[in-house]
C-alpha cells in the first residue's frame, strides 16, 4: 500500500499546472475565483484550449481524440482544473454523451459527432428529467412515435441545464408505452433548431439563468439519430450516469473554495481582529480540510479500483463520494459566504458603476449566489437521499 | 410562568394573520417588491389602521401600549409572508430609539406620526467596516449652536431610501471602537449634504448606503452618551428578527410538509419515505428551538434590569441563525429541483435567513461573544 503519487504522476501534475498557468486566460480565472459561474464564452474558450492537448476528453480513447491518461492522471487533471480555478470541460459533451456514442453509437454517429463534441463545436444538453419524472426518472412520458424514417417526439423536459446554449440535446423518450417502465425507453440526439423545440428559461435562486424547460411539440427526429437500439435507452442512460466517477467528489472544487475562504478571512474583521485569527473560524477550516483529505483518499480508492471489501457488490464508494463530496462542497460555500459577513447580503446592481455610495464591497457579490446554487448539488445527479437508498439496499442489504 | 397568550394578544395575532393571509401571498409579495420603494404603501396604511404601527408606543403617543410579546407576534406574522414593509426600520429600530431615548417633545412630535403611518424612519448605525462590532462608529458629529454637523458614511441602512427621518449614530469624541462618546442624531431624509444609494438585499429587503457631508441634525434626547440606547435598539432589533425568523421557519416547514404530501415519485407521495419524514421532523425541532429563543428574547428585552439580558439575547441570535439556515436548506432539498427556482417560494426562505443572520451580528459573532465569557 502506498498512497503517494509516483514520480511519473508527480511530473504529470507539474505538467498540467504549467499548462494551466500559461494558458488559462486571466479574465476567466478571476471571474471564477470570485465565485461567479463561468459564462458560455468562458466554457467554450477553455474547453478548446484543453482540447489542444486532448485534455477536454482525457478519458476517451486516443483514436477519438482522448489523451489516454491513466485513471489517476485523469483525477490529477480534474483536480488541477478545479484548483486553478478554471471551468471543467463541458460535462454533457465530455463525460456524458461522448462516452455513450463511443460505446454504443453507430460509425456514422462517431464520425459526425465525436470530433465536434471534443472541440465543443457543438454543445450538448441533457434532456432526461421531466416534471413528473425526477428521482423516478424511468416514469418519463415524452413520447416518440415512429413515422417512416423519423420519430415524432412530443413531451416536456425540465431542469435542462444550459439548454439555452445548446446546439443538440441527448434525450430520453418513450418508444414503447406498453412495455415496463424501464424497457420502452430510447435515447435520441435532437438538433435544438428542429421545428417544435421551444426553450423556456427557469431562473434559479442564485439569480442566474442556468436551467430551462424544453418543450417538444411534434419534433421530427431522423431515426439515424437514435443512439444504439430502440427501447434500450435505459441501459445507455445508466451507463452515462455511472460513467464519470472521478469528478463527482469535487475534491479540487471544494479545496479551491476553501482556499478562497481562507483568503477572505485575512481581509475581513471578526469583531476587532481579522477573521483569520479567530479560533472558531480556524477550527471550522481545519475540520473541513480533514474531511476533504478523507474524501481524497476515498476517491483514490475508487479511482485505483480497490474499493476493498465489497468486490462482489456494486461499488458503493461512488455514492459515498457523491454524498460526502456534495456535503463538503456545500459546507465550504456556506463558510465562504458567512466569512464575507454583511458584504454578502447585498444584491449588486448588474454592471452598476462603482461610486462613493457603492453598496457593499464587490468581492462579496458572488458568495451568496454560489452558496445558494451549491444547494442543488445534493439534488441533481441522483439526490443524496437516492444515493443513501442505494447504499442501504445494495451494500447493506437493508 | 405563563406561555399562554392573553385574549387581546390572540385577537391581535388573528387580525394580523387574517390581513396578511388576504393580501400577502407569494405572488402579492413579488408585486410589492416591484414597486419603486420595494414595498407596499397600501399595506402600510392597513397596518396603521390595525394599530400595528403604534404597537409599542404609549397611548398618549397614539400607540397601543403593547409589550415585547405583542411585537413578537407581529414580527412572526410578518416573517411568515416575508413582508417587505419598513416595520423593523421604522417601528422597531427608530421607534425604540425615539421611545427610549427621545426627549418628551421629540416623542410627542414623532411617535404619533409613526403610529398613524405618515412618518417613515430608518436606523442608520452600521458602517462599511463595522462588520458586526456595533461600537465601530467613525461618522463624526460636531456641535454648532443648537444643531450638530455630521460627516461620514452609513452602510446597510434598512429602508434608508424611503425614510423621512433617519436616526444616525455619530462619534462626538473617542476612538473608533469605544462605546463612549457616541451620540444619536435625528436627520431629515432630505437634509442638505445627505446622499443615498438604494439597493436590495438578497431577500428583496430595500437598503441604502448613505453619505453625510456636513449634514445638520438634532441630538436625540439630551446626552451624547447614547451607548445604552444603541444597545437597547439592537437588542430589540434582535428580538424582532428572531420572531420574524420563526415565522418564516414555520411557513417553510408548512410549505414543505404540504409538498411531501402531494409530490408523487415511484408511485407514492415522497412523504412516505421515512428519510424525508425525519428531515421534516428535524425542521420541526429546529423551529421549536428557535421559537423558544424568540420567546426568551422577547421577554428579556422588555426587562432592562435582567442580569443575563445581553447573554441571553446573544444566545437567541446564535441559535436562530443556525436553526433557520437548517430549515431553509432542508426546505430546498425536500422540494428537489423546484426548490431551486425563483418562481417558487421555497428557495426564498434561505435567502431571507441569510439576510437575517447578518443583521445585528451573525451566529459566529454571538457565539464568539458568548465564548469570551468563558475565557
Ligand atoms: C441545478 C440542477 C440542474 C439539473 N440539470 C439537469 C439536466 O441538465 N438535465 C436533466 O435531465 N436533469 C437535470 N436536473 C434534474 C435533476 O436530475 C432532478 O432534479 C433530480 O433527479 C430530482 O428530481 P426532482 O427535482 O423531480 O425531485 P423529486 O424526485 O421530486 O424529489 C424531491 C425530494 O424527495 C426525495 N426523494 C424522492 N424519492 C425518494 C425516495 N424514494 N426515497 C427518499 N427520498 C426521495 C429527493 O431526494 C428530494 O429530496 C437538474 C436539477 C437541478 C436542481
Amino acid at each position: 500500500m502506498d498512497l503517494r503519487l509516483t514520480a511519473k504522476e508527480k511530473r504529470f501534475r507539474e505538467e498540467v499546472r504549467d499548462f494551466i498557468a500559461t494558458n488559462l486566460p486571466e479574465d476567466i480565472r478571476s471571474h471564477l475565483r470570485a465565485g461567479h459561474p463561468p459564462t458560455k464564452d468562458h466554457i467554450v474558450r477553455w474547453h478548446r484550449i484543453l482540447n489542444t492537448r486532448g485534455w477536454a476528453t482525457a478519458h476517451w480513447p486516443k483514436e477519438w481524440g482522448g489523451a489516454g491518461l491513466s485513471p489517476v492522471e485523469r483525477m490529477i487533471l480534474t483536480e488541477e482544473i478545479f484548483l486553478a480555478p478554471a471551468p471543467t470541460p463541458l460535462v454533457f459533451n465530455s463525460s456524458m454523451i461522448g462516452p455513450v456514442i463511443i460505446q454504443f453509437g453507430s460509425e456514422e454517429q462517431k464520425r459526425q459527432f465525436l470530433p465536434k463534441i471534443a472541440n465543443l463545436d457543438i454543445w450538448f444538453c441533457q434532456g432526461f428529467s421531466e416534471p413528473d419524472a425526477g428521482s423516478d426518472l424511468a416514469s418519463l412520458r415524452t413520447l416518440a412515435r415512429r413515422d417512416g424514417d423519423h420519430y415524432v417526439v412530443t413531451g416536456q423536459k425540465i431542469w435542462t441545464t444550459m439548454a439555452h446554449h445548446a446546439d443538440w440535446m441527448f434525450c430520453l423518450v418513450r418508444t414503447d408505452p406498453a412495455a415496463k417502465k424501464q424497457v420502452g425507453i430510447s435515447m435520441l440526439l435532437i438538433d435544438m433548431k428542429t421545428p417544435g423545440v421551444t426553450v423556456r428559461p427557469i431562473m434559479s435562486i442564485d439569480g442566474h439563468h442556468h436551467l430551462n424547460e424544453v418543450f417538444l411539440d411534434e419534433v421530427r427526429v431522423p431515426v439515424e439519430n437514435r443512439v444504439g437500439e430502440e427501447n434500450k435507452g435505459w441501459d445507455y442512460a445508466k451507463f452515462l450516469l455511472g460513467h464519470e466517477r472521478t469528478g463527482i467528489a469535487g475534491v479540487g472544487r471544494s479545496k479551491e473554495r476553501l482556499s478562497y475562504a481562507r483568503e477572505l478571512a485575512t481581509q475581513v474583521k471578526a469583531g476587532k481582529r481579522p477573521l483569520a485569527e479567530d479560533p472558531c473560524f480556524r477550527e471550522q477550516l481545519a475540520l473541513i480540510e480533514a474531511d476533504l483529505k478523507a474524501l481524497e483518499i476515498t476517491q483514490l480508492r475508487v479511482v485505483a479500483g480497490h474499493a476493498g471489501h465489497h468486490a462482489d457488490k456494486p461499488d458503493p464508494l461512488t455514492s459515498v463520494l457523491k454524498v460526502r463530496g456534495t456535503e463538503l462542497y456545500q459546507a465550504v460555500c456556506e463558510l465562504a459566504c458567512r466569512s464575507a459577513g454583511p458584504a454578502a447580503i447585498a444584491i449588486q446592481p448588474a454592471g452598476g458603476a462603482a461610486d462613493e455610495l457603492d453598496a457593499a464591497p464587490r468581492w462579496g457579490a458572488a458568495l451568496a449566489p454560489s452558496y445558494f446554487y451549491s444547494r442543488a448539488a445534493s439534488i441533481y445527479g441522483g439526490s443524496n437521499e437516492i444515493q443513501k437508498n442505494i447504499l442501504a439496499k445494495t451494500v447493506l442489504g437493508l | 410562568m405563563d406561555f399562554n397568550l392573553k385574549d387581546e394578544q390572540r385577537a391581535l395575532q388573528e387580525s394580523v394573520t387574517r390581513l396578511l393571509g388576504t393580501h400577502y401571498n407569494f405572488e402579492a409579495r413579488n408585486r410589492h417588491a416591484q414597486q419603486d420603494d420595494g414595498w407596499s404603501r397600501d399595506m402600510w396604511a392597513r397596518y396603521a389602521e390595525l394599530g400595528l404601527l403604534g404597537l409599542p408606543f404609549a397611548e398618549e403617543h397614539g400607540g397601543f401600549g403593547g409589550d415585547a410579546a405583542d411585537l413578537m407576534l407581529t414580527m412572526e406574522a410578518f416573517g411568515r409572508v416575508m413582508a417587505l414593509e419598513p416595520y423593523l426600520a421604522t417601528v422597531v429600530l427608530a421607534g425604540t430609539a425615539l421611545r427610549v431615548g427621545g426627549t418628551p417633545s421629540q416623542r410627542a412630535d414623532f411617535l404619533p406620526r409613526i403610529a398613524d403611518g405618515s412618518l417613515l424612519c430608518a436606523w442608520a448605525h452600521g458602517e462599511r467596516d463595522t462588520w458586526h462590532q456595533p461600537s465601530h462608529v467613525t461618522t463624526t458629529a460636531a456641535q454648532d449652536g443648537d444643531t450638530w454637523v455630521l460627516h461620514g458614511a452609513k452602510s446597510l441602512v434598512l429602508h434608508g431610501l424611503s425614510a423621512d427621518l433617519l436616526v444616525v449614530s455619530a462619534r462626538v469624541r473617542g476612538a473608533a471602537d469605544a462605546t463612549e462618546g457616541i451620540g444619536l442624531f435625528l436627520v431629515p431624509g432630505d437634509a442638505k449634504g445627505l446622499s443615498k444609494r438604494g439597493y436590495r438585499l438578497l431577500d428583496q429587503t430595500p437598503a441604502a448606503e448613505i453619505t453625510l457631508s456636513g449634514v445638520r441634525g438634532r441630538l436625540l434626547g439630551t446626552a451624547t452618551e447614547a451607548w445604552p440606547i444603541i444597545e437597547r435598539v439592537i437588542e430589540t432589533g434582535i428580538a424582532a428578527v428572531c420572531a420574524q425568523a420563526v415565522g418564516a421557519m414555520q411557513a417553510a416547514l408548512d410549505l414543505t410538509v404540504d409538498y411531501l404530501n402531494t409530490r408523487q415519485q415511484f408511485g407514492r407521495p415522497i412523504g412516505e419515505n421515512q428519510a424525508l419524514q425525519h428531515r421534516a421532523a428535524e425542521m420541526l425541532i429546529a423551529t421549536e428551538q428557535a421559537r423558544s429563543m424568540a420567546m426568551l428574547a422577547a421577554m428579556i428585552v422588555d426587562d432592562p434590569e435582567a442580569q443575563d439580558r445581553a447573554r441571553h439575547i446573544a444566545m437567541a441570535k446564535a441559535v436562530i441563525g443556525r436553526e433557520a439556515r437548517l430549515v431553509g436548506q432542508q426546505a430546498i432539498q425536500l422540494h428537489g429541483g423546484i426548490g431551486m427556482t425563483t418562481e417558487y417560494s421555497a428557495g426564498h426562505y434561505l435567502r431571507h435567513f441569510t439576510v437575517i443572520d447578518q443583521l445585528f451580528g451573525d451566529t459566529a459573532f454571538h457565539v464568539r461573544r458568548l465564548a469570551e465569557e468563558h475565557a
